[in-house]
């Protein structure tokens, strides 16, 4: 195993372990809460790939100074825009499905998913 | 440079604004504002297609920003059809909003207004803009205020809505994880742009996974079979009003992206013979054709139905942009049309069933032929249309894409295609002898009659622009269709 | 005055669907409803009689509308092949409309106006299907023609009727789909989807292609013409009111078939395309079989319709045989085998509703001696039966006779004899019914009581039509002359 690749890499590696932990937070686990989670921790793998690909070694922060000329000299801000939208976008969706989830609760008294479907199913 | 590009989205969005306001003093003044609005974008889009037609295509930077620096939104013949699609049938979803929300969802009339001009502005600035990122700016209003509007609707509604919830943000969550790689490749988010910065690069990992992954995330914001789980149950329990809205234009439009993305901003050839992305897609799409028409024969609510039958119509379109001809893609597109109408005017059929007579089972529509009359001769225009009956509009995208499936030589997909008519014909015929030769069943004679004005009407335009879509299909194609085919598969 | 003129074959399409219209408003208002049809059908007929003296002196008048495909057009274009077929169901129409009036009333049916409705549709589309100029034209009336028939099959509304209507949908659905993709492979391969005698396929087309191609054709029109295997809806569809049968059955839906297939081999394929795919002498075996069958099957039936639905897809068959012999004289006699058989056909259904409005009756073995009762109907039933056994000098006995000359100068002795077994098995059939009606004693039908004049007049008018057939076969329609221009225009290549 090349260890200086892995360290060289090492948030990349620690970006995909997220992704992984939330798909299967999302995917597997029953309660709904807990799906909201692993979209959250998803959600979050995605905003750290983004900065990270924004870094730019030995740069300095995105305020313009002369005596540094170069744009390789300054840390990309774009992404870290980009990320600013998302976050707000993670916000409001985590919003949204928590308000979901209250109104779940309030009708079904469960937030597993099983016996969500279940009752659901006595319900039509 | 022209505003009508912006001037698309930016009715909807102001109008989204204002209608809370306006409900504030009275309730009809907010539904007015909402009509007002969606009429603005729907004329602005028309007019812009005129515009494409007759003189090229039309750019607007957003903040007079020149692109790629800034966002720029593009009318091109692609973006101006699917603008006039999605706005159109916005507005006649937004008529037929008004009586079915004051009946199903009274207490949310006016939100419910605003909520549904948020994800019109959100569908229509995903069709008009030329940025990637400020696509998925779009993609996620329009996503946050479906999963909302689902949400409002029968008790099982916010379960649906949770699920959509978590595999649409799943999707939205791959499509900006694509687009960051594509960026960090290009160093840009213009779709232009980008396309050129492509070119040296495709071998690129990045770039395969960006595909993969900006593939994986429009295919469940499509439904494309198999990621199609979390249709069936949102369009179910969905208020009438809003799956009317939802069902004819929301997956189209993550088509839309799919079409511009592979075809526009990669090179075809890329999505074809270096990764066999648009094959795959082709292959899943035949597969939901046939596994959406079968769902649907076993259902007994109408709306479960419809909802498994749009899973096998998105799926055509899949097949037309997989097939990787410009035969295929008219056809797709083509059907991209066809099908918002065919399917706004049989939810609208099942909403005003529903208005009319509680109840959603298809086993109920028994005798309503003769009680509601005008309303299920626009269901059985709309239902000839998707079985393939000339010349209503259904026949000529099947048309198009049986000759795409002959050019490309694929028996399968003719198949599919055959089959899933027959399919077809056998749950909408289910329906149309219930209708019209079985006798009444035991609701209260008085109560049950045509429905209101309100819903009728846009029911009624829908039918008659189904027939008039499929009679005046060549001029569709010639005029916008087969310039954009043609010119995808150019490059 | 001009324009009329010139858009005579649009006009003979769409009055009826404007009349469709007309009667559903005036549902309310039987005499008035009823009026529309007969008009319609007296206009249709008049439109279409006015462009006969056009085809006779040689010209093809047409109108194309506008293009419903790139390079294609919704068109209609009137020759010899179209107008024969156009006019035999035009004139057919107004007496079956007539009689359908006396049927309905009789029997106090419900849902007149949809049936009317619905007659008035599929009169149209059979016209455009007649007239269509191309095969995308003649695709999309032919589907609008099995949509338009359904709510007449499923009329009565019954747990039959709705079974029958399902496997109505599923044969001609089916057909439907070969159709589609036949047009569409044609459209791939050809320049031109136009009709033109003796084909418009590429000469560089393999025999395989032309062989796949064909049998999804065959397929495509064989459900519609009650080609083995693919017939058992029309015996399930007699389950529809009687002059459902007659016209759209004997006549307009299944005449639709063997004229598609005509339209087909002729002006799409062409002879030496069919000699190369191979396929001609499995679909005549297949013809061959089907007409010795479907006889045998209808010896075996009881029930009135049913032995006439088998009966008319033997016949139909004589019609493909003829078409897939492609000899001049088996051209001749099929398609004025269309014509005959239609008349003849029409007569005997005409017939058996009369007899089931005035008896309620519809099973053979129940009609002993009902001679007496009814002697016109009877009557005209033995001079169809004559006609269809091929006696002289009925119709029927001229188109076999050009029938039984294809097979010689196509070399097939052994079709020769299928017709004249046929010939005997007809005559089996069709011939104790009336010695039963006559000439057994009943207790049940003692006095003389017909059916209503509405109905009378119609199957005697029929009746005689199919006598002058066979003595003056270019009368007033020169259908013999049409049938035979046809062929010479569409095998003047291959004449020996």
């Amino acid at each position: 195993m090349n260890l200086a690749g892995f360290f060289a890499n090492f948030t990349y590696v620690v970006t995909t372990l997220l992704l992984v932990i939330g798909l299967y937070g999302m995917i597997g686990k029953r309660n709904l809460i807990k799906k909201l989670i692993g979209l959250s921790v998803f959600q979050t793998a995605i905003f750290l790939f983004y900065i990270y690909g924004a870094v730019q070694p030995g740069g300095t922060v995105p305020v313009w100074d002369a005596r540094f000329a170069a744009a390789a000299q300054y840390i990309n801000p774009l992404p870290h825009v980009l990320i600013l939208t998302a976050i707000v976008v993670s916000v409001a969706t985590t919003g949204v499905a928590l308000a979901l989830s209250v109104a779940i609760y309030r009708r079904y008294g469960t937030l597993d998913e099983t016996a969500l479907l279940e009752r659901m199913k006595r319900d039509s | 440079m022209t505003h009508i590009p912006v001037l698309i989205p930016a009715p909807l969005l102001l109008a989204a604004f204002l209608v809370p306001l306006a409900g504030m003093l009275h309730k009809g003044l907010a539904a007015a504002v909402a009509l007002a609005g969606s009429a603005a974008a729907a004329a602005f889009a028309v007019l812009g297609l005129g515009k494409v037609i007759a003189e090229g295509p039309l750019h607007y930077e957003l903040g007079n920003w020149p692109p790629p620096v800034g966002i720029e939104y593009i009318l091109d013949p692609l973006s101006a059809f699917m603008a006039v699609v999605v706005t159109v049938t916005g507005f006649l979803s937004l008529v037929y909003f008004r009586p079915s929300a004051r009946h199903e969802i009274p207490d949310r009339f006016v939100t419910g207004h605003a909520v549904a001009l948020l994800l019109l502005a959100g569908l229509s600035g995903m069709v008009v803009t030329g940025d990637l990122f400020n696509l998925f700016v779009f993609l996620e209003i329009a996503s946050l205020s479906a999963y909302a509007l689902v949400a409002i609707g029968d008790k099982q509604a916010p379960v649906a809505a949770f699920r959509y919830l978590i595999l649409g943000s799943l999707g939205g969550s791959f499509y900006v994880l694509g687009v960051g790689f594509l960026y960090f490749a290009t160093g840009s988010l213009n779709m232009a742009d980008v396309a050129e910065r492509l070119a040296p690069i495709y071998h690129s990992r990045a770039v395969i996974a960006a595909a993969v992954l900006i593939a994986v995330a429009m295919a469940l914001k499509m439904a494309l079979f198999p990621l199609h789980l979390w249709l069936p149950d949102a369009y179910t329990y969905a208020p009438s009003a809003v799956a009317g809205l939802i069902a004819p234009i929301m997956t189209k439009v993550a088509a839309y992206v799919l079409i511009r993305v592979f075809l526009g901003v990669f090179q075809p050839s890329f999505a074809i013979d270096h990764i066999p992305l648009l094959p795959a897609i082709s292959w899943l799409a035949a597969a939901g054709i046939i596994f959406g028409s079968v769902m649907a024969i076993a259902q007994q609510d109408l709306r479960r139905m419809l909802a498994y039958s749009s899973v096998s119509q998105i799926a055509y379109v899949g097949l037309g942009l997989g097939m990787a001809n410009p035969l295929g893609l008219v056809g797709a597109l083509l059907h991209v049309a066809n099908h918002a109408f065919m399917k706004a005017c049989l939810f609208f059929v099942a909403g005003s069933l529903r208005y009319r007579t509680g109840s959603v089972r298809i086993s109920d529509l028994a005798g309503m032929g003769r009680k509601m009359p005008w309303t299920f001769a626009a269901f059985t225009v709309a239902a000839l249309s998707m079985i393939g009956i000339p010349p209503a509009a259904g026949f000529f995208s099947k048309w198009y894409l049986l000759l795409g499936a002959l050019e490309v030589g694929n028996g399968w997909f003719v198949a599919a295609i055959l089959l899933s008519s027959l399919l077809n014909a056998a749950y909408f015929f289910r329906g149309l002898e219930d209708l019209y030769a079985k006798p009444g069943g035991k609701e209260d004679e008085s109560r049950v009659a045509e429905a209101p004005v309100g819903m009728l009407m846009p029911t009624l335009l829908l039918a008659v622009g189904i027939l008039v879509l499929g009679l005046l299909n060549s001029l569709i194609v010639t005029e916008m269709l087969m310039p954009v085919a043609s010119g995808m598969y150019q490059r | 005055m001009e324009f009329v003129l010139a858009s005579r074959p649009l006009l003979a399409v769409s009055v009826s669907l404007l009349a469709a219209i007309l009667i559903v408003v005036c549902g309310r208002w039987p005499n008035l409803r009823e009026g529309w049809t007969l008009l319609a059908a007296v206009t249709k007929f008049g439109l279409v009689f006015s462009l006969l003296g056009d085809v006779l002196g040689g010209r093809t008048p047409g109108v194309t509308l506008f293009e419903v495909s790139p390079g294609i057009a919704l068109a209609l274009r009137v020759d010899a092949l179209g107008i024969s077929f156009a006019l035999s169901a035009s004139l057919l129409w107004i007496l079956t409309s007539v009689y359908s009036i006396g049927y309905m009333r009789s029997l106090g049916e419900d849902h007149q106006t949809r049936y009317f409705a619905s007659f008035a549709i599929c009169l149209s589309s059979t016209i455009g299907i007649a007239f269509a100029a191309n095969l995308l034209t003649f695709l999309i009336f032919y589907e609008m023609l099995t949509i338009a028939t359904y709510p007449l099959v499923v009329h009565k509304g019954t747990a039959e009727a709705l079974a029958a209507g399902r496997k109505y949908l599923v044969y001609l659905l089916t057909g439907g789909g070969a159709l589609l993709l036949a047009v569409a492979w044609v459209r791939h391969i050809a320049p031109t989807l136009d009709f033109q005698p003796g084909g418009i396929l590429p000469n560089t087309t393999g025999a395989t292609e032309l062989a796949l191609l064909l049998i999804l054709f065959v397929i495509a029109v064989g459900v519609k013409a009650g080609l083995m295997p693919l017939h058992s809806w029309l015996p399930a569809a007699m389950v529809a009111p009687t002059p459902v049968s007659a016209l759209l059955h004997a006549v307009a839906v299944v005449k639709a078939g063997v004229f598609g297939f005509a339209r087909v081999t002729g002006f799409v394929f062409g002879a030496d395309m069919l000699q190369r795919s191979g396929v001609i002498n499995p679909v005549a075996a297949l013809a061959a079989a089907t007409i010795l069958l479907a006889s045998l099957l209808a010896m075996a039936q009881d029930n009135l319709k049913r032995r006439l639905a088998y009966s008319t897809i033997g016949h139909l068959s004589y019609i493909i045989l003829g078409i897939v012999l492609v000899t001049p004289d088996a051209w001749r006699g099929g398609l004025f085998h269309i014509i005959t058989h239609a008349a003849m056909k029409i007569t005997l259904f005409f017939c058996a509703g009369a007899i089931y409005a005035k008896t309620h009756r519809e099973n053979i073995s129940e009609l002993d001696g009902i001679g007496k009762q009814m002697p016109v109907t009877l009557g005209a039933f033995g001079v169809a039966s004559l006609g269809l056994a091929g006696v002289p000098p009925m119709g029927g006995f001229l188109s076999k006779w050009f029938l039984a000359g294809g097979t010689l100068a196509a070399e097939q002795p052994a079709l020769l004899a299928v017709l004249i077994i046929s010939g005997l098995l007809n005559a089996g059939y069709l011939f104790p019914i009336v010695y039963r009606a006559f000439f057994r004693r009943s207790d049940q039908f003692t006095k003389f009581a017909e059916a209503s004049p509405l109905m009378l007049v119609p199957l005697c008018l029929t009746a005689l039509l199919s006598v002058g057939l066979g003595i003056f076969p270019d009368a007033f329609f020169h259908w013999f002359s049409l049938a035979s221009e046809t062929a010479m225009s569409v095998l003047q290549d291959t004449v020996k």
